[in-house]
């Protein structure tokens, strides 16, 4: 039976990496991801999880310590936040390139300067072309469902690549919320051992990581993009499964109240949840409005997002991050490229707000709304519009 | 033995471009990295195998007669067997294109 459980997130986190009985644990702890590493680090101390901790100097050293404990085949699990993500950048791109599933949770973070501890997408957009399955998340619910999935799809022999779960820092991470946390029966039943099909063995040797001259690079890089490409189907049918064995369904891409709206908006995240309450509020006052909430962010569901927004005349997109100098929102700048080559494609609107933990209420979400149909209307001499900036 | 990596397709590429087999460097033409290779005048040659001891690609061997020679398959052509050479056997020459 599952148990309702009134938890902090990142404890709830925790408590679903005991449940999936990971292998090793290695992380350097950093704010706002610090609970989810510090709980795991009092299961294992107590006995409660049988698994390695292993305490390291630095985020580049715990991602490390994860590329040797997936080779071996071990279930492994880190966590990070912010700088602690950028610190770990060059590593993030072994793990995909050598196909380790490691499942990682980011408490997302704002990037310094001035230093900020608080939430936005900056550090998940820097590591955006990884080659990591990266998928947001938007309550406590969704978060422990996404990360006990993470370990299927990432050690599925179809797949094995690693799996980041982006949570909003503290909007998400440090919320106590009401969730349905699974018994260990259910998670066994769902989660089969993880059989990593050529692991580092003395008895039968391989090399990992080894020299790539230009005449087999590109080679190499390509088998690794198809790879990432062809794993959305098998996170579909994981996901699927997972709505079979616990009745609740995810898709890459989510639609709220989309019915014939010509306004669309669209968000990442914890956010999602203020945007519908801004959404209800809209529609009970008679504007056909919905929202797209993008889950999926890695490979990135083009078909999916093509037939969300098919319909509508405009289509908002709120980022919490900045393309400095750039095209405006990464969000919207790939949403802009995907549907490019589409005949009959919605008037888009960016919108950059939610920077450094600063929150968008849900009067703030109908004023962007409005703000972005009337920068549909009339256009703009800017690339996108940053929300709340006091003037 | 398995493909030669300039062989092999994106389809050959092992899980994460594993290697699965041992000494698969071998394989790897270091040669073609050279600007410079050894020239050998065996006359001076005293044997004393020095060259075979300094080269830091390990690709001296001795042949049947005793004379010490590189394997142009991976000499980068560093010269360092021409520098420590007592008898000034080896003169390192530009390859011609």
């Amino acid at each position: 039976m599952t148990t309702k459980v009134g938890m902090e997130v990142s404890v709830a986190i925790g408590e679903v990496v005991k449940l999936a009985s990971a292998d090793v644990v290695s992380a350097y702890p950093i704010t706002p991801q610090t609970h989810i590493v510090e709980h795991l680090a009092e299961l294992v101390a107590n006995g409660e999880l049988d698994a390695e901790f292993i305490p390291v100097e630095s985020e580049h050293s715990a991602m490390s310590a994860c590329l040797g404990s997936a080779a071996v085949g071990a279930r492994t699990f880190t966590a990070t936040a912010g700088q602690g993500l950028e610190l770990m950048h060059e590593v993030l791109y072994v793990a995909s390139s050598m196909r380790l599933p490691i499942v990682m949770t980011v408490a997302n973070r704002a990037l310094s300067a001035p230093l900020s501890v608080w939430g936005d997408h900056s550090d998940a957009m820097a590591v955006r072309d990884t080659g990591w399955i990266q998928i947001f998340t938007e309550n406590g619910q969704e978060v422990i469902d996404t990360v006990m999935c993470a370990f299927r799809i990432a050690e599925d022999h179809r797949v094995l690549l690693p799996v980041m779960v982006h949570l909003d820092g503290f909007h998400l991470s440090h919320m106590i919320e009401p969730m349905l946390l699974p018994e260990q029966g259910e998670v066994d039943q769902f989660l089969p051992p993880n059989q990593y099909p050529l692991p580092l063995d003395p008895n039968k040797p391989v090399t990992m990581g080894d020299f790539g001259p230009p005449n087999v690079y590109t080679e190499a890089k390509w088998a690794q993009e198809v790879n990432l490409r062809a794993a959305k189907k098998v996170i579909l049918q994981h996901w699927s499964e997972f709505g079979d064995a616990f009745g609740r369904r995810y898709s890459p891409v989510e639609c709220y109240r989309c019915e014939d709206a010509r306004v669309l908006l669209l968000t990442m995240g914890s956010f999602s949840e203020t945007a519908m309450a801004a959404i209800d509020k809209m529609r009970s006052e008679g504007e056909d409005v919905g929202l797209v909430r993008l889950r999926l962010w890695r490979p990135f569901p083009f078909d999916e997002i093509r037939e969300a927004v098919k319909d509508a005349e405009v289509l908002i997109v709120l980022d919490r991050a900045l393309s400095f100098g750039g095209p405006g929102g990464p969000v919207c700048s790939e949403i802009k490229s995907a549907l490019y080559q589409v005949d009959r494609r919605p008037k888009i609107v960016s919108f950059v707000g939610g920077l450094g933990g600063r929150d968008i209420t849900v009067d703030g979400f109908e004023e962007i709304v409005n703000r972005g149909i009337e920068i549909s209307q009339k256009g703009s001499a800017q690339e996108f519009e940053i929300f709340g900036v006091r003037e | 033995m398995p493909k030669k990596e300039g062989d092999l397709t994106w389809k050959d590429i092992e899980i994460g471009g594993m290697a699965t087999e041992p000494g698969s460097t071998r394989q790897y033409r270091t040669g073609d990295w050279r600007s410079q290779k050894p020239t050998y005048d065996f006359d001076k040659c005293i044997k004393c195998g020095i060259c075979y001891i300094f080269c830091p690609d390990a690709c001296i061997s001795q042949d049947a007669s005793g004379y010490f020679e590189a394997d142009m398959y991976h000499c980068k052509g560093c010269g360092i067997c021409a520098v420590e050479c007592p008898t000034d056997v080896i003169t390192m020459v530009d390859e011609e294109e």
